[in-house]
C-alpha cells in the first residue's frame, strides 16, 4: 500500500520540518517527505490542503481498562477514541486488573492489543508485585516480554528502601522507571487540592508536599541508584522547579503534565462536580502558568493524556467517593492547540510534547516522520470546531468537564504503520 | 460562588444545602419565620398543619441523637408523617449505593430527605439526582456544611444580640473537621457580623482558612478578646489519634474554655456550643453551665428554625415579611409582638 499525503503543511519538530509538501508512504514506512521518490505510483492519496500533517501522537499514560473493568471502558471503545485523537502510540499504565505484574497479563494484554488491531500499545509493567510497595515484580521477565517501563501507576511505594531497591533492580536491567509523584501519608486521602475550594467546601485535601516530597525523595534515588526515571502528571509549581533544578544539576530525567493540567484550575470546579475530580488534583492558577512555563522552556517535556474513562456510577455519588480522572483522549489535540493560540507553546513546540519528546523519553524509533521509520502520521485541521458530544465522542468513557463544549482542531485522518485507522 | 441548586426560579428555598450562595434577605426570612414558631413549643397543642400529609424521610448515614430528634420533632409539629432511617446500620452496609437508597425511597413517594452522610458533598448529590418536587435538607454533610445547625445559632444569637453588624465573633477549636464551623462563618458574614475570628492550632485549621473571610489566632487569651460570642467546637477523640493534637489535657489547657478566660472576652458574652459537649476538654463543666451559656437554648431552638427551614422548602410557608409579621394563619401563633432578645420562645 502505497500513500501519497500532499499539500499539507508537515510539522516535524524531530527533523527541525515545518513547510508545505508531501509525505510519500509505502510498505507501512515513511519514504521521504517532500521529495518524490522515483517511480512512486500511490494507491490512495490524502489531500491535506489547510491541514497539518505530523508524526502520529505517543501518549505516554493511558487507561483502557477492560478485563476486570471492561463496564468503564474496552479495548476496542478506547483504541478508536485513541485514533479519532490522532494517538499512533500509546503506554498502559499498569493499574488494570488484574495488575501488570505478570506475563501472563502482559499475554493476556498483547492479544487483547492485537485484537484491537491499532494503535501500538506498549505496556507499563507494576514495579512492585500487586501494586502493593512492598515486593519486587518479575521486572526482567515483564521487560523481555516487551514491557517498555516499570511504574506503580497512583499506588503508592511507602518505604523508601524498596522504592530504592525497585530502583536498582530496573537499573540493572537498563527499565525506565514512569513514576508519578505522591507521598502516601501526606496525601491523606485527599481528592482536592488544598486550598481555598476545599477550605471552602470541606473536602479531604492534598497538598502540593504531597507531591513534591515524593518528587525529591525520587530525585535522590535516581542520583543513588542511576535509574532512569520519567516523572508523570506532575501537577504544581514545585515540581516544576525540582524538575529544572534537577535537570540543571545533571541528572537524567524527564517529566510529563497531563494535559487538563494545563488547563483548569481548582477555581473551574464546579461545587461538588465529580467530573473534575482527579489526582493529582486540580490546583491553582499559578500552578497551571508554571505547568505551561515548564512546557514552553522543556522542563517538561510531554504532555499526556492521563486517560482514564469511567462507567457512570463511578462518577456517581458524594465527591469524595467517586473514582478520580477524566475520559481525555479526544481533548488532547484541540486543547493542546488551545495553549498554541493562548501564546503559552508554539505549534512546534505541542506537536513535540506530543510525538518527538515522547518517543525519545520510552527510546523509540518513532514520533518522527524520518523515512524507514514507521508511518504512524496524524493529519488535522487546526480551524475544525466540533462539539463533544455522544455523536462525536468515540471513548466509552464520558467523565469529561469539557462535555457538550465546542473546542477548534480535530484530527482528519490517522495513519499507524501506514494503514489508515481513522478517517473523519 | 452561588448555588443556585438550593432555589427555585422564583429564588425562593428549594433545598437547604449550604449557607453560601443565600441572601441575607433570605437568612433573615429563615430567622423571622422561625420566630413565628418558636413560642409554639409552650402552647398544649404543639402542632400546625402546614405539612399535613406530607412524608418526611430522616435519613441519618451518620449516628446522630439530637440534630436527628430536633428535626423530627420540627416534622411532627408541622403535622407531617416522618420516618427515620438510620442508614449507618442498614443498606448501604449491605452494598446498596447512595443513590439506589435515595430511588427506593422516592418510590415510597416521600416529598422531604433531611440527609446526614459522613462525606462532604452528599446532600448537593442527592439533590441533584432526586425527582423535582422533593426537597433535601442537610443535616450534616462530611466537613462541609451543617447549615440548620448554623441557622439556630444565628437564632439563638439575634435572641440575645440583635444587631450582628456590632458583633465580634470567637469559633473556637477543630475548624478543619468542622462542618459547623464552615456554615456558621459563612452566615455570620452574610449576616454582616463585625469579625469573625478562629482560634486553634495550626493543625485544626484548613489551609487558607482567612479565604472563609475570618481573623486567625493560635492563642485563646489573645484571641478572646473584645468577642461578644464565643462558639466552642467539639473536639473529636480522634484527633489525638490522627497526631493533630499530643493530648486532651493539653489541649485544655491551651484552648479550653475556663471561667478564668471567659473574662477576657467581654462582660456579656455568650457562650455557645453544637454539642455534644466533651466536658473538661473544650470547655469545663462551670462555663458550659453558668450564666453565659445558652448551650441549651440553642438546642430548643432547633426545633423552632427547623421547622421554619422546611416549612419555607415545602413552598407552604407564607412569606415572613419583617419581625412582625408573617405566619398569621398559624393556629395559637404568638409571634408577633415578641421582641429581639425575648427568652420567653424558649421552652
Amino acid at each position: 500500500m502505497k500513500i501519497h499525503i500532499n499539500h499539507g503543511r508537515i510539522i516535524d519538530p524531530a527533523n527541525d520540518i515545518d513547510r508545505i509538501g508531501s509525505v510519500y508512504i509505502k510498505g507501512g514506512k515513511i519514504v521521504s517527505v517532500t521529495d518524490e521518490p522515483a517511480g512512486f505510483k500511490p494507491d490512495t492519496v490524502i489531500n491535506a490542503e489547510n491541514q497539518i500533517v505530523c508524526p502520529g501522537f505517543i501518549d505516554l499514560s493511558t487507561r483502557l481498562r477492560d478485563m476486570g473493568h471492561s463496564r468503564k471502558a474496552t479495548f476496542k471503545s478506547e483504541v478508536r477514541a485513541a485514533a479519532a485523537a490522532g494517538v499512533t502510540t500509546l503506554c498502559l499504565q499498569p493499574d488494570t486488573v488484574p495488575v501488570i505484574d505478570t506475563t501472563a497479563v502482559v499475554e493476556l494484554i498483547k492479544e487483547l492489543a492485537e485484537k484491537a488491531d491499532y494503535p501500538q500499545i506498549y505496556v507499563i509493567a507494576a514495579l512492585t508485585q500487586k501494586l502493593e510497595g512492598t515486593e519486587l515484580s518479575s521486572m526482567l521477565s515483564l521487560k523481555q516480554a516487551g514491557c517498555i517501563a516499570v511504574g506503580n501507576a497512583n499506588r503508592p511505594v511507602k518505604n523508601l528502601l524498596i522504592l530504592r531497591r525497585a530502583m536498582e533492580y530496573a537499573a540493572s536491567h537498563d527499565l525506565l522507571l514512569m513514576f508519578r509523584p505522591n507521598d502516601f501519608w501526606l496525601g491523606n486521602n485527599g481528592c482536592a487540592h488544598e486550598g481555598v475550594i476545599a477550605t471552602r467546601y470541606g473536602l479531604p485535601s492534598i497538598p502540593e508536599a504531597a507531591e513534591t516530597i515524593a518528587l525529591a525523595q525520587c530525585l535522590e534515588l535516581a542520583e543513588l541508584t542511576g535509574c532512569r526515571v520519567h516523572f508523570g502528571q506532575l501537577s504544581c509549581k514545585r515540581s516544576v522547579i525540582k524538575i529544572h533544578q534537577a535537570k540543571k544539576y545533571g541528572l537524567k530525567v524527564s517529566a510529563d503534565v497531563a494535559i487538563h493540567q494545563l488547563h483548569l484550575t481548582e477555581n473551574d470546579m464546579k461545587p461538588f462536580d465529580s467530573a473534575y475530580h482527579v489526582l493529582p488534583p486540580l490546583r491553582t492558577e499559578e500552578d497551571r502558568q508554571y505547568l505551561r512555563r515548564g512546557l514552553a522552556i522543556g522542563t517538561i517535556n510531554s504532555i499526556c493524556s492521563d486517560h482514564q474513562p469511567h462507567d457512570l456510577d463511578a462518577k456517581l455519588g458524594a465527591f469524595p467517593e467517586t473514582e478520580p480522572g477524566m475520559s481525555s483522549l479526544e481533548n488532547l489535540l484541540p486543547l493542546m492547540l488551545k495553549l498554541v493560540t493562548r501564546h503559552a507553546i508554539t505549534l512546534n513546540q505541542g506537536i513535540a510534547c506530543l510525538s518527538a519528546n515522547p518517543a525519545r523519553v520510552l527510546r523509540l524509533n518513532s514520533g518522527a516522520l524520518t523515512p524507514g521509520f514507521s508511518a504512524d502520521v496524524c493529519i488535522f485541521d487546526p480551524e475544525l470546531d466540533w462539539q463533544i458530544n455522544a455523536e462525536n465522542w468515540k471513548s466509552q468513557g464520558v467523565n469529561t468537564p469539557f462535555w457538550g463544549q465546542t473546542l477548534k482542531g480535530r484530527v482528519t485522518h490517522t495513519l499507524q504503520a501506514g494503514k489508515i485507522i481513522h478517517r473523519l | 460562588m452561588t448555588d443556585n441548586l438550593q432555589l427555585n426560579t422564583e429564588g425562593k428555598l428549594k433545598h437547604f444545602l449550604t449557607i453560601e450562595g443565600l441572601s441575607k434577605s433570605l437568612l433573615t426570612e429563615i430567622l423571622d419565620t422561625a420566630e413565628s414558631f418558636a413560642g409554639m413549643s409552650e402552647h398544649q397543642v404543639k402542632k400546625v398543619p402546614l405539612l399535613r400529609g406530607k412524608t418526611i424521610v430522616n435519613l441519618f448515614f451518620e449516628n446522630s441523637t439530637r440534630t436527628r430528634t430536633t428535626f423530627e420533632l420540627a416534622a411532627t409539629r408541622l403535622s407531617a408523617d416522618v420516618i427515620n432511617m438510620n442508614i449507618a446500620t442498614s443498606a448501604t452496609s449491605k452494598g446498596e449505593s447512595l443513590l439506589d437508597t435515595i430511588r427506593n425511597l422516592e418510590a415510597m413517594f416521600v416529598d422531604m430527605f433531611v440527609v446526614r452522610h459522613a462525606l462532604s458533598g452528599a446532600a448537593h448529590f442527592i439533590a441533584q439526582q432526586t425527582a423535582p418536587h422533593i426537597s433535601v435538607i442537610n443535616a450534616g454533610d462530611g466537613q462541609h456544611a451543617h447549615p440548620t445547625q448554623a441557622m439556630l445559632d444565628m437564632f439563638t444569637i439575634r435572641q440575645l444580640k440583635p444587631d450582628f453588624s456590632s458583633l465580634r465573633v470567637a469559633i473556637i477549636g477543630d475548624i478543619l473537621h468542622s462542618r459547623v464551623a464552615r456554615s456558621e462563618i459563612q452566615a455570620l458574614n452574610t449576616l454582616g457580623a463585625a469579625e469573625v475570628r478562629v482560634i486553634a492550632p495550626k493543625t485544626l485549621l484548613p489551609a487558607h482558612v482567612e479565604s472563609l473571610g475570618v481573623n486567625v489566632s493560635h492563642n485563646l487569651t489573645e484571641g478572646l478578646k473584645d468577642i461578644d460570642v464565643v462558639m466552642m467546637l467539639r473536639l473529636q477523640k480522634e484527633r489525638m489519634s490522627s497526631a493533630l493534637l499530643p493530648s486532651e489535657s493539653e489541649y485544655f489547657k491551651c484552648f479550653g474554655l475556663t471561667e478564668e478566660k471567659l473574662k477576657i472576652a467581654k462582660p456579656d458574652a455568650i457562650v455557645m456550643h453544637p454539642g455534644p459537649i466533651n466536658r473538661g476538654v473544650e470547655i469545663d463543666s462551670k462555663v458550659a453551665d453558668g450564666p453565659q451559656s445558652v448551650i441549651l437554648k440553642q438546642v430548643s431552638n432547633g426545633i423552632a428554625v427547623r421547622m421554619a427551614i422546611m416549612a419555607m422548602a415545602m413552598q407552604t410557608a407564607a412569606p415572613a415579611p419583617g419581625r412582625s409579621g408573617g405566619m398569621h394563619t398559624i393556629p395559637g401563633d404568638r409571634h408577633a409582638d415578641s421582641i429581639p432578645g425575648d427568652k420567653s420562645g424558649v421552652a
